[in-house]
């Protein structure tokens, strides 16, 4: 059996612990070892986007780090982006703009658009499509995507 | 590993690249590696695991090497940005590597650490071959030191994609410039993926020293750059269209150095 | 927000309804904003063991022996397949799903290679193990000897004399028959209508044009996935990513020897398909696996395995000659289509027949289609298989017909469309549909003369058609207590189509949308239903809950009988209210009749299943404009519009959202993606860094035109609106290429590569002198 670590993080806002084998991603350990499935694999060498959370503040590509690195980091998944009281309005937006087809991009797509209107809370079309060119999607074309993100903008 | 945007990638696929390592070290906690500090006499101290936001979101070091900029703000989008260091970059030692020809450009020093001390060696001398450096096995990368810019100096990165993010530089150029009076004092253009390293084109300085910056001297550049290519044919691009490409973003990113060394500003890629 | 001049999301309704036509959340839209929708790979068996495929590193290639005995003595490996263990298939053996029936030999070896190795990732063994770390190494422990043989890698070589043979049991099947002798040309294809050499005679002006387009892939996020788990009871379970359950299960169950009755699949959500995730991969490996190991096995491709071994849509070689009167009239065409049909027989050439001059009206045709094994991944169906190919080809020649005749484009083709009446080359008569409409939505549009200035830019056109598809649904209807109902249907939702199902019952049964709550469900669950795809889930499963909907309003006229003690011939039931025809006082809504269930005979459940006919043909068209940089031959989207008619758009958003998909996977298709093949026949470009697909920042917004010509043939005069849209983009972006550069396209992806060099060469020929922009 190979030697596993333990790390321990903060996920979504809670401590959280976990045994891992050192070439495990953060993104295998999130689905596979601490169950939170949210975040997706298209592609395991970031080119994609769908396995996108935010790390100590920055979006990143949860497979490009690996989950021994995640120790005594602030890590936020989708499943921390809404809260008790109710969706986040880019959740909202997303939904009220039809911006998602299939749905497999969409928690990489609302991870992303999260920390940039958090820093940026006007951003032009062309800032957003920038921001998120690291998530790809091939079911939407984009067009209702940034649209729901302006329109999140509005509301945040 | 530092971001380990290219390494874990690697570790996955092409393990033998690595030399199949059976231990990774993660050196992003070392304080040396971190170092981000500019003084306008002192120059940018980058130390080799600074991820490339952390160099953008500095202002003053945006301000004084916008030219730096240029590339650390289009390697791979913004998830990758929040990983990836300018030192890891170089230490990948791919032809095609987006911040190895602006470094060049900026006549960069690297200091490398090793059981016998550090020693320096200039950025263009890093690149050995595709994929090699000077490393020895038990050297490491500590951080990449940037003269501070003359008066009239200006330097520009481009590089042409197909798409407009998240590919493989298809060919790039790394240009800055020293302006006397309406007279090129210096020049340095380094090329991306037309070479088994990033390519210091020595020509190009010696032709363009005490030329007129106009574009008649432009021109000669871009022609000089697309005779010292020497490119592959691959999936991302021919001989003949690379060699083309060097004209044509040799002319382009020395027009814009120049733009930059009178003062102006020129638009983001 | 950015905000235009005119309406960029503009639908040209042509009736109005209740529920039919609004913009309500979609129900299964929660659980997907917050990652807790459960898609294939998400699905957690305890117990599981992880599947890993060895595939075959060459292209082209006979086995000779493979040895699992050092990945069998790994620790943590609990067992190892080869093709062996798959059930011997007879040589009449066959396996049907609904894309046809297939020698089972064939599809077992396309499963699991014992004998060749037909293209690069072809699997020839499997691994079960504890974790997929060390199932990836058991997979790099088994020895496989392979007696490499030269590959076959385009539609053309393989037809060529001398042409190394793949199979040496594939016949060429022209006109019902099979013609003798080894081949690679599975099948000839001709339609003829009239006489194209007393065509051709009459025309004034004839183009002929060549095209040759690279593969590509669907390219779906989501990679395939499932997890199997075959019970000591016999019974097999699968839960999977798939577009297509119920066939994918009687595919499955053909594979393995077993009634279909013992299979159940549970479709998971699905992150894309497009025609891909239409047929099983590693489901038959799976399950065999978990019967030798009598645990649930799970296994997620890779990308690089997603790419080179699912089914991309064939590489083509199209040759399209039409001919024209002075006066604008097509007298004339003539197409030649050979197609890439991957490691075994099936491309999609005979629908490429059938599309490439379908939307226009012409008297005298002839078609010949190929379907050449060649060796590549098997093609799977992408988005109106076939059409876009063929359609590329016609559009760019019609745009140049238009060109030397001096006509606006449009009008061109608004002269010489399909309409109600024309005849299809291959045979069928078409019935209402929208043609001449979506023509005159883009000619008004305020797109098509918005100035377009500046050099090195382009306005092109181009119109696209596609069949669409009826084949069975089945839906079922259970009404709540508190005046709710629940929708049962077994569509898998790709796009939102599960809100589109519970509109039309909604608007069926008189109750808001958000009172009935769809489920997709597994296939012992509901009746069954064919997959995902064909533009049919709204038109055929929506059919089928309408008819649900009529299922429930009958019973529930029957309960309002008995309480009202009288006929239920004199009952009428309209928009949720059942009310009596001579008295005016008798009269209940659906929610107080709901109520009474219990006292009227219990609960109500509607059922509908059809197979429908009355499938109209959809028709699409986009303008786009384009600015080319004249220096790297890099081509920027500045414009797009695309028009579409959706016979009436049930939840325009959703329409929306698949016009606007299907445009960029056009607009992808036609600039950067392709396969690049090294000399060896195999794929260089096996990830998403290579395999270029467009990104947010490389696009403008693409504005929408919703056009509805009621289809007849449906309760609600839809028209399946899914894949039309990807067939104008490849031909209206070459057109505008042209327009911007002077250099016709012919081949795709036009990528900056090859339009600089058709600049050069265009340069070098007419001897002109580049520009000074290049000097």
């Amino acid at each position: 059996m190979p030697t596993k670590t333990h790390v321990q993080t903060r996920i979504n806002g809670e401590d959280v612990d976990f045994l891992c084998e050192p070439r495990q991603s953060l993104l295998e350990c999130l689905r596979d070892v601490v169950g939170l499935t949210g975040s997706k694999e298209g592609c395991n060498d970031g080119n994609c986007g769908a396995c996108t959370v935010n790390h100590d503040g920055r979006i990143v590509d949860s497979c490009l780090v690996l989950g021994v690195e995640a120790e005594g980091k602030e890590i936020l998944t989708i499943e921390g982006v809404a809260s008790p009281e109710g969706l986040h309005p880019i959740q909202q937006a997303f939904l009220e703009n039809a911006a998602l087809q299939c749905g497999i991009c969409t928690p990489g797509f609302i991870v992303a658009s999260k920390a940039l209107l958090e820093a940026e809370p006007n951003p032009s079309e062309q800032r957003i499509r920038l921001w998120l060119a690291g998530n790809l999607c091939r079911c939407t074309g984009y067009d209702k995507i940034v649209r729901a993100v302006m329109d999140a903008a509005g509301k945040m | 590993m530092a971001g380990g945007t290219d390494l874990i990638v690697l570790l996955r696929v092409n393990p033998e690249r690595v030399n199949s390592p059976e231990l990774i070290v993660d050196i992003k906690e070392i304080p040396e590696l971190n170092e981000l500090s500019y003084s306008a006499t002192g120059g940018l101290t980058l130390g080799a695991a600074v991820p490339c936001y952390k160099i953008y979101q500095n202002p003053e070091v945006a301000k004084a090497y916008p030219g730096l900029i240029d590339a650390a703000s289009l390697i791979g989008g913004i998830q990758i940005q929040g990983r990836a260091s300018i030192g890891g970059n170089l230490c990948n030692s791919t032809p095609s590597a987006d911040s190895i020809p602006a470094m060049i450009a900026h006549n960069v020093m690297c200091k490398i650490a090793g059981p016998n001390g550090t020693r320096e060696v200039a950025v263009e001398n890093f690149c050995t071959g595709p994929s090699q450096n000077v490393l020895e096995s038990n050297e490491l990368l500590v951080s990449l030191h940037f003269p501070p810019s003359p008066d009239n100096f200006g330097a520009r990165y481009i590089r042409f994609i197909p798409r407009n993010e998240m590919d493989i530089a298809v060919a790039g150029a790394g240009v800055s410039v020293v302006l006397d009076n309406g007279t090129l004092k210096s020049a340095r253009v380094a090329l991306a993926s037309v070479a088994p390293t990033p390519l210091l084109v020595n020509k190009i300085s010696e032709a363009l020293a005490g030329q007129p910056a106009n574009e008649a001297t432009v021109q000669e550049a871009g022609k000089l750059a697309k005779e010292a290519a020497s490119p592959i044919t691959d999936m991302r691009g021919t001989v003949e269209y690379r060699k083309h490409l060097c004209d044509v973003l040799t002319r382009r990113a020395l027009a814009a150095a120049i733009t930059r060394a009178k003062g102006g500003t020129v638009d983001a890629d | 927000m950015t905000t235009t001049a005119y309406d960029p999301n503009v639908v040209l309704a042509t009736k109005t309804y209740d529920v039919v036509g609004t913009r309500p959340i979609r129900h299964d839209g929660a659980d997907k904003v917050t990652g807790r929708a459960q898609y294939g790979a998400d699905f957690r068996a305890s117990g599981v063991l992880a599947a890993k495929l060895l595939r075959s590193p060459h292209s082209h290639a006979r086995i000779k022996s493979v040895d699992i005995s050092k990945a069998e003595a790994l620790e943590g490996v609990r067992a190892v397949i080869t093709g062996k263990d798959f059930p011997e298939s007879g040589p009449d053996d066959t396996v049907t799903s609904s894309l046809g029936t297939f020698k089972a030999k064939r599809v077992r070896e396309h499963c699991m290679a014992t004998e060749k190795v037909l293209y690069r990732g072809h699997p020839v063994a499997a691994v079960a193990a504890v974790s997929p770390h060390i199932a990836d190494e058991a997979v790099s422990l088994i020895e496989v000897e392979y007696a490499v043989l030269p590959p076959v890698t385009t539609a053309l070589q393989g037809m060529a004399d001398g042409a190394p043979i793949l199979h040496d049991d594939v016949r060429t099947t022209e006109g019902g028959e099979e013609k003798p002798g080894n081949t690679n040309v599975a099948a000839h294809i001709q339609y003829k209508k009239g006489d194209v050499e007393t065509g051709f005679a009459k025309a004034d002006i004839i183009v002929e044009r060549e095209f040759n387009t690279a593969t590509v892939h669907q390219g779906y996020i989501e990679p395939h996935s499932c997890t199997v788990f075959w019970n000591k009871d016999g019974k097999v379970d699968i839960w999977n990513s798939s577009q297509a359950p119920f066939d994918i299960r009687d595919a499955t169950a053909g594979i393995l020897g077993v009634p279909l009755s013992d299979v159940k699949l549970t479709p998971m959500e699905i992150g894309g398909g497009f025609g891909g995730k239409w047929e099983p991969y590693v489901e038959p490996v799976a399950a065999i696996l978990s019967k030798k190991t009598g645990r649930p096995v799970a296994n997620a491709m890779t990308r690089a395995e997603d790419l080179e071994a699912t089914g991309p849509t064939p590489g083509s070689y199209v040759k399209v000659k039409m001919g024209v009167t002075n006066e604008g009239k097509i007298v004339a065409g003539q197409a030649y289509i050979a197609f890439e049909a991957g490691g075994y027989p099936g491309s999609p050439v005979d629908a490429a027949c059938q599309c490439v001059f379908a939307p226009y009206e012409i008297e005298n045709a002839l078609i010949d289609g190929y379907d050449v094994v060649v060796n590549k991944p098997k093609s799977a169906a992408y988005r109106a298989p076939g059409a876009t190919h063929a359609e590329l080809a016609s559009e760019a020649v019609v745009d140049e017909l238009a060109e030397k005749l001096g006509l606006d484009p449009i009008e061109f083709r608004l002269a010489n469309a399909a309409k109600e009446g024309t005849r299809r080359v291959d045979g069928p008569l078409f019935p209402r549909i929208g043609c001449v409409e979506v023509l005159e939505a883009m000619k008004n549009h305020p797109h098509y003369t918005a100035p377009l200035e500046g050099p090195n830019r382009g306005r092109g056109v181009a119109i696209g058609f596609w069949v669409n598809a009826g084949l069975q649904s089945s839906a079922t209807i259970n009404v709540n207590k508190n005046g709710t109902a629940s929708l049962i249907e077994g569509s898998p939702d790709i796009g939102g189509s599960r809100v589109g199902l519970a509109m039309q019952a909604a608007e069926t049964l008189g109750i808001p949308a958000e009172d009935v709550h769809p489920a997709v469900v597994d296939t012992n669950s509901i009746g069954f239903t064919v997959g995902t795809g064909g533009s049919r889930v709204t038109f055929a499963t929506g059919w089928a809950s309408y008819l649900a909907a009529e299922d429930v309003n009958s019973q529930m006229v029957e309960r309002a009988a008995m309480i009202w003690e009288i006929d239920k011939s004199s009952i009428e039931m309209d928009r949720g209210v059942i009310k009596s025809k001579s008295d005016p006082e008798l009269k209940m809504t659906f929610k107080e009749m709901a109520d009474q269930m219990d006292d009227t005979g219990g609960a109500i459940v509607g059922k509908g299943t059809i197979d429908p006919t009355g499938v109209g043909g959809a028709f699409a068209g986009l303008i786009v404009d384009i600015e080319a940089d004249p220096e790297t031959g890099k081509v920027s989207i500045l414009r797009a519009t695309i028009v579409q008619d959706a016979g009436k758009a049930i939840h325009p958003s959703y329409v929306e959202g698949q016009m606007q998909g299907g445009t960029v996977q056009g607009i992808g298709w036609a600039l950067n993606e392709e396969y690049f093949m090294d000399d060896q026949g195999r794929m260089a470009n096996a990830t998403f860094l290579d395999y270029r697909m467009p990104i947010a920042l490389d696009l403008p917004m693409i504005d929408t035109v919703i056009v509805e010509v009621a289809n007849p043939g449906h309760p609600f005069g839809v028209r399946g609106v899914g894949e039309v849209p990807i067939v104008p983009p490849p031909a209206a972006v070459a057109n505008a290429i042209y327009r911007a550069l002077g250099v016709r396209m012919d081949r795709l992806p036009m990528n900056p590569v090859a339009i600089m060099e058709a600049v050069w060469a265009k340069g070098r020929s007419d001897g002109s002198s580049l520009p000074s922009a290049w000097a």
